[in-house]
């Protein structure tokens, strides 16, 4: 099994005729994925790569029955789009799109907080590597072919580390149930322990891999969860140790500004949680199999 | 992005913040005219740079008497100015605030943040001013009061009069802090700033509140909608390096050791640079080509890490998912083509088209050193600048 995506999930894309969204899409079902349309206001009626396009997701999810969608568009449209999924009953929204003003996000979060817990939008991103289930379907930039299908659930913050993960992860002849790429910026929709708990619940992810960095309380909170909640086995790897205190690390979410934030920080409460730490970036694919010997 | 303290004020201002009476310069004569213009019997002389701690690194003057504005502003204006926050290399001042010297009863702590635990903005006070909240929070958390702001709501009176009795001010000031903390919210909000600091606010021997210091930093994400934000950059406080890089739409970040650093994606370059510090070696910078880069892209991304004089070898460690090794190399290839490249290159490619690319690599029969995984890549890249131009030994031992 897996976690948010499956090859039966019918996906959507919001951006879809652009250059980026274009790409992406056919990629995607190049990869098997599900996908039933999109969006391009203005563009409704029309077809493009032998799908429906719609003016409206309200539109899209009323015809195909869409349940995910993947934003593309630009950083000053992103967060209205999502907060349209939100209203016309998208289950899953994945937010590739770069550069959302932090103030927008805190509109979409308030905005999400209008519906009730159990019917609101889970928002993967923005800034991120999107979702794979691998052999079953992509919504998200992955490259398919580096993962292998499997039982590790993988969750990060940055994409490249997450291909990182699962290439290694691949060496060791383990493969991947779900990998999720959260997003490197400080205010984002779910977080690692969102995505821990859909991991806990899901009977075919045997352990999961996690890669943090520095900056943020998102660590801790997982750290916490995973320590007193999460009963499957867990490996990690922190970026940024050596990172200079106060230096913007390249993701507007990679600063340390407060107490417990630092990688050293967040590797000691995550170590007191069971967790076995990656030393280092090249051993996060030994790291879990190891782990997983020790768990067999 | 960071502005002055003037340019802070300037802004805040607008939004109905309290502050002392002041005006810019940038020569000794212009100091001296303003504080004249601005009258009283003393004067603070403030050197613009782009970092807190100025006080104690010697950038804020007090002055009793027009020569002593005089002289103040002469001997700080051309200077760099090395605070604990700017790192070795300091920073140019090239202009100053003059501002009407106050009689200090007491001082407090104001921030506002874009907090990542509450996802939306808080207010921060203390009655500790003047000390910087890292400190405030470690030694008297006690003292510390927040807000945390309801975005659909905004900042009502009442949680702004709330914080200003429990952080002790009298009843006759308490108006004046909350209109401070309603603007400094609004100022906030309507900008797109990321933080707003007020440090220290405080209270004169007059009943009057002011807004002594103030700090803004803004979003980067958002200065498409807020021009006149993106026109007070000031460049000359800016890591030279990272300005050319990022007025070619590339990211990069500046450190001060000598291995140069291509790579894709923020959290790979982190993961590098920690390989590279546990191989013994220290980053002299990070460029990300992000997605999708064509071989244009690297070799100009190549030209601009080389163009830091303290490189002395540079690694490309590429993880490509919607990048290309295949291009990456052929951007490499142009590269050395084009330019004779005096210092060794480590290249660690993986993902998309890796064959390929590592193919183009050993064709071109460049002295390009190869690697496979990060921590080879990183070791690498030590070796060879330990070792200086000698690579030979390191690629035969590679192939």
């Amino acid at each position: 099994m897996s976690v948010l995506l499956d090859q039966n999930t019918p996906v959507i894309v919001q951006g879809f005729t652009g250059t980026m969204g274009s790409f992406h899409a056919q990629e995607m079902i190049d990869y098997g994925t599900n996908l039933v349309g999109g969006i391009t206001p203005g563009r409704g009626g029309t077809r493009h790569l032998d799908r429906p396009v719609f003016d409206t997701v309200s539109d899209a999810v009323t015809e195909t029955g869409a349940r995910a969608s993947i934003v593309f568009v630009p950083p000053p449209f992103a967060a209205d789009s999502v907060m349209e999924a939100a209203a016309a009953g998208i289950e899953t929204c994945v937010v590739i799109t770069d550069g959302v003003p932090g103030q927008d996000m805190v509109q979409v979060k308030r905005f999400l907080r209008n519906f009730d817990p159990a019917a609101r939008m889970r928002v993967i991103g923005p800034n991120c590597a999107g979702i794979i289930s691998p052999g079953k379907a992509l919504l998200g930039l992955m490259p398919g072919h580096i993962f292998l299908p499997g039982k590790v659930g993988i969750v990060s913050r940055s994409g490249t580390l997450g291909y990182e993960a699962a290439a290694q992860l691949r060496e060791e002849g383990v493969g991947v149930s779900t990998s999720v790429g959260i997003g490197g910026d400080p205010i984002n929709g779910n977080s690692f322990k969102d995505v821990l708990e859909l991991f806990e619940q899901d009977p075919e992810t045997e352990a999961v891999v996690m890669i943090g960095e520095i900056g943020g309380p998102q660590e801790a909170q997982a750290a916490e969860y995973i320590r007193t909640t999460f009963s499957k086995p867990v490996a990690a790897y922190i970026a940024g140790r050596s990172a200079p205190k106060g230096r913007r690390m390249g993701h507007a979410g990679a600063i340390v500004q407060a107490a417990g934030e630092t990688a050293a920080e967040k590797v000691s409460m995550l170590q007191d949680a069971g967790v076995a730490i990656a030393p280092n970036p090249s051993e996060i694919g030994t790291t879990m199999a190891t782990r997983l010997r020790k768990a067999a | 992005m960071d502005i002055h303290e003037y340019q802070a004020k300037e802004l805040l201002a607008r939004f109905g913040v309290n502050l002392p009476h002041g005006g810019l310069a940038d020569s000794p004569e212009q100091a001296a005219a303003t504080a004249r213009e601005i009258g009283g019997d003393s004067w603070v002389v403030k050197a613009q740079v782009h970092s807190g701690a100025r006080g104690k690194a010697g950038g804020i003057k007090l002055c009793r008497s027009n020569e002593e504005v005089w002289n103040a502003a002469d001997s700080l204006l051309g200077r760099t100015l090395v605070t604990e926050q700017t790192g070795p290399r300091g920073k140019m001042v090239s202009r100053l605030y003059v501002e009407a010297g106050q009689n200090i009863a007491r001082e407090y702590y104001l921030g506002l943040v874009l907090c990542r635990e509450s996802e939306t903005i808080a207010v921060v006070a203390s009655a500790a001013g003047g000390m910087e909240i890292e400190e405030i929070s470690e030694s008297q958390p006690e003292t510390m009061q927040r807000i945390i702001v309801d975005p659909a709501v905004g900042l009502p009176a009442f949680q702004a009069r709330d914080l200003a009795f429990k952080l002790g001010f009298e009843s006759r000031e308490v108006a004046q802090v909350v209109k401070i903390i309603q603007g400094c919210y609004r100022a906030f909000r309507n900008l797109d700033a990321t933080m707003v600091e007020i440090n220290p606010l405080v209270v004169t021997n007059e009943g009057e509140v002011l807004a002594l210091d103030c700090k803004m930093g803004f979003d980067e994400n958002a200065l498409y909608r807020r021009p006149e934000i993106a026109d007070m950059r000031d460049r000359s406080q800016e890591d030279p390096r990272e300005s050319f890089a990022t007025d070619r739409g590339l990211s990069y970040v500046g450190l001060d050791g000598n291995i140069g650093c291509i790579i894709n994606g923020a959290g790979l370059a982190m993961a590098t640079m920690d390989m590279i510090q546990l191989a013994g070696g220290e980053p002299a910078n990070f460029l990300d080509i992000g997605g999708g880069a064509s071989p244009e892209r690297v070799a100009e991304a190549i030209r601009i890490v080389r163009n830091d004089d303290n490189v002395k070898a540079i690694l490309i460690n590429i993880f490509a998912g919607i990048n290309r090794c295949d291009w990456v190399a052929q951007g490499v290839v142009q590269a050395m083509q084009q330019t004779e490249l005096d210092v060794p290159l480590v290249v660690r490619l993986a993902g998309t088209h890796v064959e390929q690319g590592r193919q183009i690599l050993k064709d071109s029969q460049m002295p390009v050193v190869p690697a496979t995984t990060l921590k080879e890549g990183a070791s690498k890249a030590v070796e060879v600048l330990n070792h200086g131009l000698g690579t030979q030994e390191v690629m035969e031992a590679a192939q």
